[in-house]
C-alpha cells in the first residue's frame, strides 16, 4: 500500500519537474532568440528537415483525409441538408480542425522522434559536453534551430495539407459522390470564414512549438544508453501527441469563443 | 603500515585565487544517494601532467567533469588560475573554457560532421578567421596527431585509435592551456594505446599545456604522468611523483599498481 503512494507521489513530483524543467528550457530557447541570424545556417538546415521531409506524408495524409471527410459528409447529409453546403462542411472542418491536428500529430510523430533520438544519442554519447567544452552552448546550437524549425514551418506544412484535402475532398466529392462542380463550390465560398483559415494557422504555431520543445526536451534529457535513447523518443512522441490534443481543446475555447467568437 | 593509518596528502591552499592551477576544495557530489566525491581537495599546479587513477565507478570522470563545470558540485568550490569557477555565469564560463580542450572516452565526434569540420567547429564560433584559415588550421591538428588525409571522412569511417586522435585534433585546435583526457587509451590495442600515449607526451613537449589525464591503465600513467593521484572513497587518497610512486608503501597505491585483487581495496 505504501509502495502505491510513494510510487504515485514520486509520479506526480516527477511531473511537475518535468513541466518545471521544460518551462525553464522555453526560457532559455527564448533568450536565445537574438542569435537567430547567426544560426540560419542550422535554422535553414532544420527547416528543410521539418518541411521538405515532410512533405510526401503531410500530402498522403491531407489526400485521405480530405477524400474521408467528404464521403462522410455525405453519407451524413444526405436526406437531412442539402448538398451545397458539403464544401463548406469539407473545407471548414480541414481549416479549423483537421489540418492542424492532423498535421500536427503526423509530423510531429517524424520530427519530434527524430529530435529526440538525435539529441539523446548526442547526449549519451558525451557529444553534447563535447560542445560545452568547445564554449558553444547547446541551446544555441542544438535546441534553438530546431525549435524555431518546427514553429515557423508547422503553419506552412498546414497550409499545404488544407490546400491538398480540400481538392481532394472537393474531387472524390466530384468523380465519385455525385455531387457537382458548382454545388461543391456553392458551399465552398458562401460560408469561408478567412477566420477559419487563420484560427487553424495561429494553432498549427503552437503545435509546431509543442513539437520542437517536446522532441528537444526529452532529446536532451536522455539517460543511460540505447535504452535511455529509446525512451527518450518514446516519452517525446508520446509527450507530442498528448499535449497537441490537449493544447487544441483549449486553442479552440480560446480562439471561437473569446477571439473569433 | 595500515590504509587508515596513512596519512591523506594535504592539498590546502592559503589563498586559491591568488594561485595558479587548478585548486578543488570540499568538493562534494552525490547521484542517487550515492556519495561519489566526498569532501575531495585537489590541487593540480601549472604545467604538470596529472594522472588521476582509481577503480571503475570510483569518479575519475566524475571529478574530470567538476574541472570544467560539466558536472556542478553539490558542494564545495573549484577554482581555475585563481577565478572561481563555480561561482561564474554563463558567458564567464564558457570564456573560461576556451583555455580547455578535453579528450573524451568515446571522443565524441559529432557525427554528422566530417573529421575536418569537427576539428575546425571551436574556431568557426569563436574566431572571426576565414573558412580557408580555419581548414588549414584544421588540417595542421590533424597532421599533429598522424590524421593527414582523413579531412572529408565522416567519424564512423574510422577505427576506434583514429577517432581518439581526431578528438584530440580538436582538443588542440584551439590552443588550450589546459588539455583533459578522458581514459585516452581505454578499449585500444596496445600498440594504438602506445601510440596514443607518444602523442600525448608530443602534445605536451610542443604546446606546454597542463594535463589531467583519468585512467585505470597503469602503463599508460607511468609513461606520461609527472605524477599519479589516486582516487578512492570519493578522495584523493594519495599523490606522488612518478619517480618514487613505484616503490610507495602506501597499500591501496601497491595494490592498485601491482593488479592485486587482495588488498586493502576489495573487489566485492
Amino acid at each position: 500500500m505504501k509502495s502505491i503512494a510513494q510510487n504515485t507521489g514520486t509520479k506526480v513530483l516527477d511531473s511537475f519537474v518535468t513541466v518545471g524543467t521544460g518551462w525553464l528550457l522555453l526560457v532559455a530557447i527564448f533568450k536565445q532568440i537574438p542569435y537567430s541570424w547567426k544560426m540560419r545556417r542550422e535554422i535553414l538546415e532544420q527547416m528543410h528537415v521539418v518541411l521538405i521531409g515532410s512533405m510526401p506524408l503531410v500530402i498522403t495524409t491531407s489526400i485521405f483525409i480530405g477524400a474521408v471527410t467528404a464521403v462522410q459528409g455525405v453519407y451524413q447529409m444526405e436526406g437531412y441538408v442539402p448538398m451545397k453546403f458539403l464544401g463548406s462542411g469539407v473545407s471548414r472542418s480541414i481549416f479549423i480542425e483537421l489540418g492542424p491536428v492532423i498535421v500536427a500529430l503526423v509530423v510531429g510523430g517524424r520530427v519530434c522522434a527524430s529530435y529526440a533520438a538525435e539529441l539523446g544519442t548526442m547526449k549519451v554519447t558525451e557529444q553534447i559536453d563535447a560542445l560545452e567544452m568547445l564554449a558553444i552552448d547547446p541551446i544555441r546550437y542544438l535546441a534553438l534551430p530546431r525549435f524555431l524549425a518546427t514553429l515557423l514551418m508547422l503553419p506552412v506544412a498546414t497550409v499545404f495539407a488544407d490546400f491538398f484535402a480540400v481538392f481532394s475532398g472537393f474531387a472524390v466529392s466530384v468523380l465519385t459522390l455525385d455531387v457537382t462542380v458548382s454545388t461543391f463550390n456553392e458551399g465552398l465560398f458562401m460560408l469561408f470564414k478567412s477566420s477559419d483559415l487563420f484560427s487553424g494557422l495561429i494553432k498549427s504555431v503552437f503545435f509546431g512549438g509543442i513539437i520542437g520543445m517536446s522532441g528537444i526536451y526529452f532529446g536532451i534529457n536522455t539517460r543511460g544508453g540505447a535504452e535511455g535513447v529509446g525512451q527518450a523518443t518514446m516519452m517525446a512522441v508520446v509527450g507530442t501527441c498528448l499535449s497537441v490534443l490537449i493544447a487544441d481543446y483549449f486553442l479552440a475555447t480560446f480562439l471561437f469563443q473569446l477571439v473569433f467568437g | 603500515m595500515t590504509e587508515d593509518s596513512f596519512p591523506m596528502p594535504d592539498f590546502s591552499v592559503a589563498d586559491p585565487s591568488a594561485t595558479s592551477g587548478i585548486v578543488m576544495q570540499s568538493v562534494c557530489k552525490t547521484f542517487q544517494n550515492k556519495k561519489i566525491l566526498d569532501e575531495l581537495d585537489f590541487v593540480i599546479n601549472r604545467g604538470e601532467t596529472v594522472v588521476i587513477v582509481g577503480r571503475s565507478g570510483e569518479g575519475k570522470s566524475v571529478l574530470l567533469k567538476h574541472i570544467v563545470k560539466l558536472l556542478t558540485p553539490d558542494s564545495g568550490k573549484v577554482w581555475i588560475d585563481g577565478q572561481e569557477m563555480t561561482a561564474m555565469g554563463h558567458g564567464e564560463l564558457y570564456e573560461l573554457r576556451k583555455q580547455f580542450g578535453m579528450l573524451f572516452q568515446g571522443a565524441a565526434l559529432f557525427d554528422s560532421m566530417t573529421i575536418c569540420e569537427n576539428v575546425g567547429l571551436g574556431l568557426l564560433e569563436h574566431f572571426n578567421i576565414t573558412d580557408t584559415e580555419i581548414n588549414d588550421r584544421a588540417c595542421e591538428c590533424l597532421a599533429m596527431v598522424g590524421l593527414s588525409g582523413v579531412e572529408n571522412k565522416l567519424p564512423s569511417e574510422l577505427s576506434g585509435g583514429m577517432k581518439k586522435r581526431a578528438g584530440l585534433a580538436r582538443a588542440i585546435a584551439m590552443k588550450p592551456e589546459y588539455i583533459l583526457y578522458d581514459e585516452p587509451t581505454t578499449g585500444l590495442d596496445p600498440i594504438t594505446a602506445d601510440a596514443i600515449n607518444d602523442l600525448i607526451l608530443k602534445l605536451q613537449n610542443e604546446l606546454n599545456v597542463t594535463s589531467i589525464v583519468v585512467t585505470h591503465d597503469m602503463e599508460s600513467a607511468f609513461k606520461i604522468g609527472d605524477r599519479i593521484a589516486m582516487l578512492s572513497g570519493g578522495k584523493i587518497i594519495h599523490s606522488e611523483e612518478i619517480s618514487t610512486i613505484r616503490e610507495t608503501s602506501h597499500p591501496a597505491v601497491r595494490q592498485f599498481i601491482n593488479g592485486s585483487a587482495s588488498g586493502p581495496l576489495s573487489v566485492f
